[in-house]
């Protein structure tokens, strides 16, 4: 765990440093002392800072939903995205753009993706009360329902500048937000995680299966219903600030799981951190990898995230045959 | 003195009744044994008797309390369920699994002490387990998973035991070992309710059995004058024979000449 704060700390550190313009700790530490405003000073409160701490955020965001509905749903595939929380989102915020509400009231792209989230969790849970193959199937047909609204606003964008918006946006990406933005996410996402915080004593009854939970004196309907607030809250929010960013929920429970003794409970943190180093990471790798234009978090995500994916399938079927 | 009283039950589903108008009492030391073919309801019978499932009319009282209303934490350290084919759905180990059985007596941000690994360790030791310590729980063999399930339930002392099928999957020395240690836990006073297929087993180790046949209840009480080769007939539709009492029962079926060989109905 201290060796992790060490990580995240240090990855915090150089995503400061590290893009287009290098600025060494040297420079950047004269930059903060010498007189306001200069260069090195506007690039790192204006750019970087937002910069790294949205990815920490949303990357805490990811991997803390995905460790909580893996512990939630025993299923080791699930991830926000599964119920369809991203896509609710996503076409929430995308709905913004279309409309062109985000043009005249500037919350109406978070606030309609959180929405969108809430909508789609709620829906997923609504159908799937009855059970986690359920839950599951039930969150594929939310995503399902999403992806065609999306397409369905990609069909009647306005013009190819809007589509072309709608599908930038999508792509996901931590660059270029204000912190006005990140102020308006925050309490959302603080709010998510405060209803994630109150789980793991759930989860960790669940490795006994429901009916053992519950003879233990959890409460399933409840625990549901705040794993499913607080995903849809922390990573509504987070989607609609930053578009769609796959697999790190996925990806980071795994990875810190066979650390903590596979305890439900215990994954919670570490994931949640490791998430935030595997974004910073990867953000940080955007932009040292030279591309004519700047490669997309979503997309190198999604190109890391799918050979893991492919690997957990296969990894599955070997242990159940 | 615990008594657990079922008082007039029924449970249905889409017009189907799974469990009617059954009525039984048990109390702290006696090992009930619920006997029936599959499907009788014997298991929708136990998730009521849990207070995990509300039947559809009537109540279940512990102690003259309805077990709906009482808090669910209390209701858990009360009493420990086990349902049929338990398992573990991570590979934690197989103390971590245990101790998950004291989950409703720690404090909710709080962690087990020193005392509560000293219960751990004696539940483990009581189902001979200690061996397996730090070993993950997904690599256990049938029957020790079903002594570790035992020890998760008896790690927080309750007085009463519900188990669904306990012996089910279990070889013949462990099903013995197993309905021996429930009936020793009975002895020491606690209440244990079990469904239980092994006819002789049942009537070897348990007090009391209440027979079930398509979700009524056919007959209850003490082993010995309750478990008859009658009872047994129009219960599971075998003839069948019931030789000595107590430790030396054994209960025998005879294939009937006249009817064709069928696939178990059993």
């Amino acid at each position: 765990m201290p060796l992790m704060l060490a990580l995240l700390l240090a990855a915090a550190g150089a995503s400061l440093v590290v893009g287009k313009v290098w600025l060494p700790p040297g420079v950047l530490l004269d930059g903060l002392s010498a007189p306001k405003p200069n260069l090195a000073w506007l690039i790192v409160t204006e750019l970087r800072m937002p910069r790294t701490l949205l990815a920490l955020m949303v990357g805490a965001t990811l991997g803390l939903g995905g460790a909580v509905l893996q512990g939630l749903l025993r299923n080791p595939l699930a991830e926000p995205g599964l119920l369809g929380v991203s896509g609710g989102a996503a076409l929430g915020a995308v709905i913004a753009i279309y409309f062109g509400l985000s043009a005249r009231f500037v919350l109406a792209t978070p606030l309609l993706g959180i929405a969108g989230a809430l909508l789609a969790g709620a829906l997923t849970f609504l159908f799937g009360r009855s059970g986690t193959l359920t839950l599951i199937l039930a969150g594929a047909a939310v995503s399902g329902l999403a992806a065609a609204g999306l397409a369905l606003a990609l069909n009647f964008a306005p013009n190819p500048y809007a589509a072309y918006e709608i599908v930038t946006w999508l792509l996901g990406s931590v660059a270029e937000k204000e912190w006005g933005q990140i102020a308006l996410c925050a309490p959302f996402m603080l709010a998510g995680w405060l209803c994630l915080a109150a789980t793991p004593r759930g989860l960790d009854a669940l490795t006994l299966g429901e009916a053992q939970a519950e003879s233990l004196g959890i409460n399933l309907n409840l625990l549901r219903a705040l794993a499913l607030a607080g995903v849809a809250l922390s990573v509504g929010a987070a989607t609609a600030m930053t578009g769609a960013i796959g697999f790190v929920g996925l990806v980071a429970p795994h990875l810190v799981r066979p650390f903590v003794g596979y305890q439900p409970s215990r994954i919670l943190l570490p994931s949640a951190l490791f998430g935030a180093i595997l974004l910073l990471v990867t953000d940080m790798a955007i932009r040292v990898i030279p591309t004519a234009a700047e490669l997309r978090l979503g997309v190198l995500t999604s190109l890391i995230g799918t050979p893991f994916f492919f690997w957990l399938v296969l990894r599955l079927r070997r242990l159940s045959p | 003195m615990t008594i657990l009283h079922a008082d007039n039950v029924s449970y249905g589903i889409a017009c189907r009744q799974l469990v009617s108008q059954i009525s039984l009492v048990c109390e702290s030391g006696q090992f009930v044994a619920l006997l029936g073919a599959n499907g009788a309801g014997k298991s929708t019978l136990i998730r009521m008797l849990t207070g995990l499932e509300k039947p559809s009319s009537g109540q279940v009282w512990l102690d003259g309390q309805s077990v709906r209303t009482i808090d669910r934490r209390v209701l858990a350290r009360r009493r420990a369920y086990i349902p049929q084919n338990a398992r573990t759905e991570w590979p934690v180990a197989v103390e971590r699994l245990v101790a998950l059985g004291l989950m409703p007596q720690i404090p909710v941000f709080g962690d087990l002490d020193r005392q509560a690994w000293r219960k751990v360790e004696a539940a483990l030791a009581m189902c001979d387990l200690s061996h397996k310590i730090g070993q993950p729980a997904t690599t256990l063999s049938g029957g020790e998973l079903a002594r570790a399930m035992l020890a998760r339930a008896l790690v927080g002392e309750p007085e009463i035991v519900i188990a669904d099928e306990p012996l089910s999957g279990l070889d013949p020395k462990h099903a013995m070992d197993g309905v021996a240690r429930l009936a020793s836990l009975a002895r020491d006073g606690r209440l244990i309710i079990a469904s239980i297929h092994d006819l002789t087993l049942a009537a070897r180790y348990a007090t009391h059995v209440a027979i079930l046949r398509d979700g009524k209840l056919l007959a209850q009480g003490p082993t010995a004058s309750t478990l008859t080769a009658s009872c047994i007939n129009t219960a599971f539709d075998v003839e069948a024979c019931v030789h000595g009492t107590g430790a030396q029962a054994i209960v025998d079926f005879i294939a009937r000449a006249d009817a064709p060989a069928r696939p178990s109905a059993a």
